[in-house]
């Protein structure tokens, strides 16, 4: 375990009394004393705050400024990043030349860059590719910030106290504000489904900041446990497990962050590794679609568990990718890959949980409604 | 009141043992969302899985302590799954067990043994 990566809030977290497990290589805090179900409604109530200073923060210049950037990465990504306006924020990924996705990851326009936030264990892997794939673009990690996450209906009114201006933020807006913990690189989203903001921070700043927000009697610190039922409620992807290399962005029911352009017909149709795929899923449909999944019993469905058409017989029609309770809708809750004949809502399928088949009806996404601020 | 490695406690009552986990465990479990009892009337074997508690963390198998047959199930758990976190001691039990074997319990530790055994 001496190879753990740890964040500049390891000891805070520990003085917290978190419950440490090793996570994408690094020692992150599972949950704190309150438990991951107290943590998860108190988000959803108020206000948490996540260590999220294991993801990866880079950023990429070009001669030609933001639009040289945009253009070189959209060989890499399928998302429409010429057209990203200024000071906003996209969600995209990286595909294979399969069409399958190496990362999810979140690109920002931020003027004379690119500023892009990767998932903590793909970060070697997606520098390298950027790096190979990206000529004439300067890639480079940015080792000597933190980054935290502040979800929840409370978030905008306490993070305006300590930096006025960031309640003016619309859903997806990126801003860079001087402020009592250095300059903060700022943007309004997350991945709870709840409004928030995340929240670049120099190193040196990234405890005060942090005893500064938990200070305040609406914000809590939530551990990773709560995160991964948030954004389960959230509908949201968890790389490694919902989507990976073998799941294309259609399959993966992510269609919605491929823009006209980029489609077959657009001004920059293709041009991605996988394009000939994804283009012609986009326009035929995939074989097999990512859905939600409520199970009819309290049992929850967890990753792995295969689905059926029917409580005997026949061969598996997919399987599940996540599960968990959900504390917010007071149920289990599950995504997974079923059949494309099979995707709609409604549909009854049945899980195989210990050897016994329990009805699981497939599900609208997200399971509770996203309170983002357009 | 005896106690397993795997953190169950047992209580004898009248001709049958009581079934529970313990306050350790149901720490370690965190929130326990749901549970799935045996059928009453089911005869087991010791190590035989007879009940699976799913936390918000993992599901956890519980093992028949002893050999014996399955005489009576705590059906308030399958409504309050919460109550295994609240009250494991005590009202959160799983299920009684009528034993083959008595003597199977001696194998088991006291309290002070069982302490000695997480601390």
């Amino acid at each position: 375990m001496s190879d753990l990566q740890i964040t500049p809030l390891n000891a805070l977290h520990r003085e917290l009394g978190a419950k440490m497990v090793p996570f994408a290589g690094y020692d992150m805090p599972v949950q704190y004393p309150m438990g991951v179900m107290k943590e998860h409604l108190h988000c959803r109530a108020k206000a948490g705050l996540f260590d999220v200073s294991h993801m990866g923060q880079v950023i990429l210049r070009a001669p030609g400024g933001y639009a040289a950037v945009a253009e070189a990465m959209e060989a890499l990504v399928p998302v429409d990043l010429l057209g990203l306006g200024l000071m906003r924020q996209r969600y995209g990924m990286f595909t294979n030349d399969t069409g399958g996705l190496l990362d999810d990851l979140m690109l920002a326009n931020r003027g004379d860059h690119m500023f892009v936030v990767v998932n903590a264990a793909c970060k070697g892997a997606d520098l390298a590719h950027m790096r190979a794939g990206l000529p004439g673009v300067t890639v480079e990690e940015i080792t000597d910030r933190a980054l935290l996450a502040l979800q929840g209906p409370a978030a905008e009114a306490v993070l305006e106290a300590m930096v006025p201006g960031v309640a003016a933020m619309r859903f997806m807006d990126v801003g860079i504000f001087e402020s009592g913990f250095g300059d903060l690189w700022i943007s309004r989203s997350g991945y709870t489904g709840e409004d928030g903001f995340e929240i670049s921070v120099p190193e040196a700043e990234v405890e005060p900041l942090a005893r500064a927000l938990l200070a305040h009697e609406d914000v809590e610190p939530i551990g990773l446990g709560a995160r991964d039922s948030l954004r389960l409620e959230a509908g949201l992807c968890l790389y490694g497990h919902d989507i990976d290399t073998g799941t294309t962005p259609v399959e993966a029911s992510l269609s919605w962050a491929i823009q006209k352009v980029r489609r077959a017909g657009g001004t920059r149709a293709g041009g991605f590794p996988g394009a000939e795929r994804v283009l012609k899923e986009l326009h035929e449909g995939a074989s097999r679609a990512r859905v939600g999944l409520r199970p009819e019993g309290r049992a929850p469905m967890r990753e792995g568990t295969p689905l059926f058409a029917d409580a005997t017989g026949g061969e598996a029609v997919g399987h599940v990718t996540s599960g968990a309770f959900g504390p917010t809708i007071e149920a289990p809750m599950s995504m997974g890959y079923v059949s494309q004949g099979l995707a709609s809502e409604g549909t009854e399928l049945y899980g195989e949980v210990r050897g016994k088949r329990l009805p699981v009806r497939v599900a609208k996404l997200p399971f509770t409604p996203a309170t983002f601020k357009r | 009141m005896k106690f397993t490695e795997e953190h169950e406690w047992l209580r004898v009552e009248d001709d049958v043992v009581v079934v529970g986990i313990t306050e350790h465990a149901s720490e370690q479990l965190g929130d326990v969302v749901f549970v799935d009892l045996p059928e009453v009337g089911r005869e087991v074997v010791k190590d035989d899985g007879v009940v699976v508690i799913e936390s918000v963390k993992a599901a956890s198998d519980i093992l028949a302590p002893i050999d014996g047959e399955i005489v009576e199930v705590n059906e308030a758990l399958l409504d309050d799954p919460g109550k295994v976190n609240e009250d494991p001691m005590g009202d959160a039990w799983f299920f009684k067990i009528k034993p083959a074997d008595p003597s199977q319990m001696d194998e088991y530790m006291d309290e002070a043994a069982y302490q000695a055994h997480i601390a």
